[in-house]
């Protein structure tokens, strides 16, 4: 993708956050430093900024979250951002209303950010496409394809506890084939620089070519943890059975799951992490879960202000954009 | 009426002509080539100096989207594009609503054309009831109320055994079968399985969806001896596997659909649904030996697939739009530029455009022999027109061809030696 992509300005700076592809280390680093400093945000008494006062963010969900939708909602909140949360979980009685209705219709609320997050893949770039110049629009994951503010707040994760990206293996384990946070995540470690970037899972798993993401593709779990620094656990969908990709979760587990065993073939000092939430026995054992390495919760309090970050970038440059001051 | 088209360069791929002269009609037929018949006084005189005087377009897959879906377009709407590009001749597939699987849809159908007066509109009947794939239609019934051969219609029959047996009904009667080879379970995404459809998250259609198909019915084929045309390849591989088969000396033909041969996954980039088309746009070695099968004629037709749609079809996420381009104002212009792109010299362009089609359906048109039906495309090869919003002359306005520079465009179309089309070229 080129810097044309709609989520960029002429001057490159970002409108909406829809996609990590395309974007620059300097985009990217721009949002850890500023997600750094509104880290503190959360100890202080009064656990508020005033960045975001008078605007107005809309959660839009169309398919059901329980740990992202409420991480954007304290994160708006903590901006001082009036916020409004509808679940548009997809019934037949939705159906009805088009994509596009639905956006006139909250557009005519007067809104500020929509963080959207929907089945089909590429719907929050058309949304950005059709919502109003001043309007800025989160992706919150959308289908298969990417789940920015996700990869975000994992490499954010990362680097606080290895900030020397090009030095760093991480391996990603799991279902890739539907994961759209995997695909993010590869796409910010490599723009990082990260040293090696592996996924780990079975044919069945894997999107055709997935090598040209610039990743290593391993089928077995020893070999592709031996020494890495960094584990990403995904979390793999019951469904995945009916669609004739696996054959149970016993078998996965047996191959693919993350013990304390198979844990030790990484470097001593390696994390785990899992964008949540978390099938215990399926993808990964409790006791690793659970364990020292796990950086699992520390993901979802650096989600906050990441995403806070996030929010405040895209809207500073609307903003600028409509000769606001903010 | 009596008429003679001018000075022009008349291309004629059935009778090998290709010069400069005049061509003389009447009573809705060509009278003549160069010399006037004897004691002709034409009406009507159309100049054609420095213009390309060919055949009517024979279009093997136009949706015209009537009956059933007339918010997206009808029968009139779309013949009347047909004739500004240049198309007298359209073959309409059986997946309208009600499905063309029995005789009062085809006269029904007849009817509105013959209303409309601006193109001829051909039907394929289903092969099966409601295009179900599970009990074979009255074939000889479609067969005697003019369907030019019988089809699945865009809904590839996943049977074996119903197949089979369609295609040996089918051909008792001699009818041709117009496959459309897409496995509906592993065909079932919507992109090319690759590394396109890999980075934005689109649930892939490997090629083995149609290959495994071809190979299939290649199979049936071989026992029975019918006449079956595969309609819209997308892939090298099924470019080889119908090459292989003609070489065996199988009765098997097969088009692609003029933008599988400008198009590939890269268009998809930025989740641009009027990209979005069944089979998929695949990748460019399989547009190459696309290219190259229409130029070596392993491919005997050109077609534009027209799909029209209203604007609400594509406004919507990737996934949730309906695939399909609207192709009949473009069909010329496109492939035109192959010309100008080197795949093929411009009379095995027009070939593929009318006596190639003409011979797939059997029948005794798409050529200029005197006698013939002078349906015919008079254009001007080196005008420039740019595709705009609103341009389009079909209801459906779905075209990712916006803002392309084409070459040649069409100054009259004859229907049975009737003006059906006048433009300024």
């Amino acid at each position: 993708m080129s810097a044309t992509h709609i989520q960029l300005d002429a001057q490159g700076r970002l409108l909406h956050f829809l996609t990590i592809e395309g974007l620059t280390h300097r985009h990217l680093t721009d949002i850890l430093d500023t997600a750094e400093s509104l880290r503190g945000v959360a100890e202080r008494r009064v656990k508020k900024l005033p960045t975001l006062h008078g605007k107005t963010v809309v959660n839009l969900f169309f398919e059901a979250s329980t740990r992202t939708r409420t991480t954007f909602e304290l994160a708006a909140k903590r901006l001082s951002a009036d916020v409004l949360n509808l679940n548009i979980a997809t019934s037949s009685a939705v159906k009805g209303e088009s994509l596009l209705d639905t956006l006139h219709n909250i557009e005519a609320m007067q809104c500020d950010m929509f963080v959207m997050r929907h089945s089909q893949s590429g719907a929050a770039e058309f949304m950005a496409r059709h919502v109003k110049p001043h309007i800025a629009v989160l992706n919150a994951g959308d289908g298969c394809h990417a789940h920015p503010t996700q990869a975000m707040l994992d490499v954010f994760t990362i680097r606080r506890h290895k900030p020397d990206f090009p030095s760093l293996q991480i391996a990603i384990v799991g279902d890739i084939l539907h994961s759209r946070v995997a695909r993010s995540l590869i796409h910010a470690l490599n723009i990082l620089g990260a040293g090696n970037i592996r996924v780990i899972a079975p044919r069945t798993l894997l999107p055709a070519q997935v090598e040209n993401l610039g990743v290593q593709v391993f089928h077995r779990l020893p070999e592709g943890l031996r020494d890495v620094d960094v584990v990403v656990m995904l979390r793999l969908q019951r469904e995945r059975m009916e669609g004739a990709l696996l054959p149970s979760e016993q078998e996965f587990f047996q191959q693919y799951g993350l013990t304390e065993e198979r844990l030790a073939l990484a470097k001593p000092d390696a994390i785990v992490m899992h964008p949540g939430p978390i099938n215990r026995g399926v993808e990964i054992d409790s006791r690793v879960a659970d364990g020292p390495r796990s950086v699992i919760l520390e993901q979802v309090t650096n989600g906050i202000a990441v995403r806070m970050a996030i929010m405040s970038i895209t809207l500073g440059h609307h903003a600028r954009l409509t000769g606001e001051d903010a | 009426m009596r008429m003679v088209i001018q000075g022009g360069r008349v291309i004629d791929p059935a009778h090998q002509t290709d010069s400069i002269a005049d061509l003389f009609i009447a009573d809705g037929q060509v009278a003549g080539l160069g010399q006037p018949p004897g004691g002709f006084i034409p009406e009507q005189v159309i100049d054609a100096h420095k213009h390309i005087v060919c055949p009517g377009l024979i279009d093997l897959c136009a949706r015209l989207r009537e009956p059933g879906q007339e918010h997206k377009a009808t029968i009139a709407s779309e013949t009347r594009a047909a004739a500004a590009g240049g198309i007298t001749t359209l073959v309409c597939p059986p997946d309208t609503d009600p499905v063309i699987d029995e005789p009062a849809v085809v006269e029904w159908i007849r009817r509105r054309a013959k209303f409309a007066g601006q193109a001829r509109v051909l039907t394929l009947g289903a092969l099966t009831h409601r295009l179900r794939g599970e009990h074979l239609t009255e074939m000889a019934a479609l067969q005697e109320v003019g369907c030019a051969g019988v089809s699945d219609g865009g809904h590839p029959i996943a049977s074996s055994r119903v197949l089979r047996r369609a295609l040996e009904y089918a051909t008792t009667f001699g009818l041709t079968v117009f496959l459309t080879p897409l496995d509906p379970e592993l065909g079932n995404g919507l992109a090319h399985e690759g590394q396109v459809a890999t980075r934005m998250g689109l649930p892939g259609i490997p090629v083995a969806a149609e290959t495994g198909m071809i190979a299939r019915d290649l199979e049936l084929i071989r026992d029975l001896g019918v006449r079956v045309h595969f309609g819209r390849l997308s892939s090298s591989r099924a470019v080889e596997l119908i090459a292989r088969a003609q070489a065996e000396g199988l009765p098997v033909t097969a088009d692609v659909a003029v933008h599988h041969l400008h198009l590939t996954e890269m268009d998809l980039t930025h989740f641009d649904s009027r990209c979005h088309v069944r089979p998929p746009l695949r990748g460019l070695r399989d547009q190459a030996v696309l290219r190259a099968g229409l130029a070596s004629g392993v491919l005997t037709a050109l077609c534009s697939d027209h799909q029209p749609h209203e604007p609400d079809a594509k406004q919507a996420p990737f996934g949730d739009t309906e695939p399909g381009i609207s192709g009949l104002d473009t069909l010329l212009g496109l492939s035109l530029r192959l010309v100008r792109d080197g795949v093929l010299s411009l009379p095995a362009l027009i070939e593929r455009l009318t006596w190639g089609p003409a011979r797939i359906l059997g029948l005794d048109c798409g050529h200029l022999g005197v006698g013939a039906r002078a349906d015919i495309c008079v254009f001007n090869p080196e005008t420039d027109w740019r595709v705009e919003p609103g341009i389009l002359n079909s209801q459906g306005q779905n075209t990712p061809f916006l803002d392309w520079e084409l070459q040649g465009r069409v100054t009259y179309t004859l229907l049975e030696g009737h003006i059906v089309y006048e433009g300024e070229g």
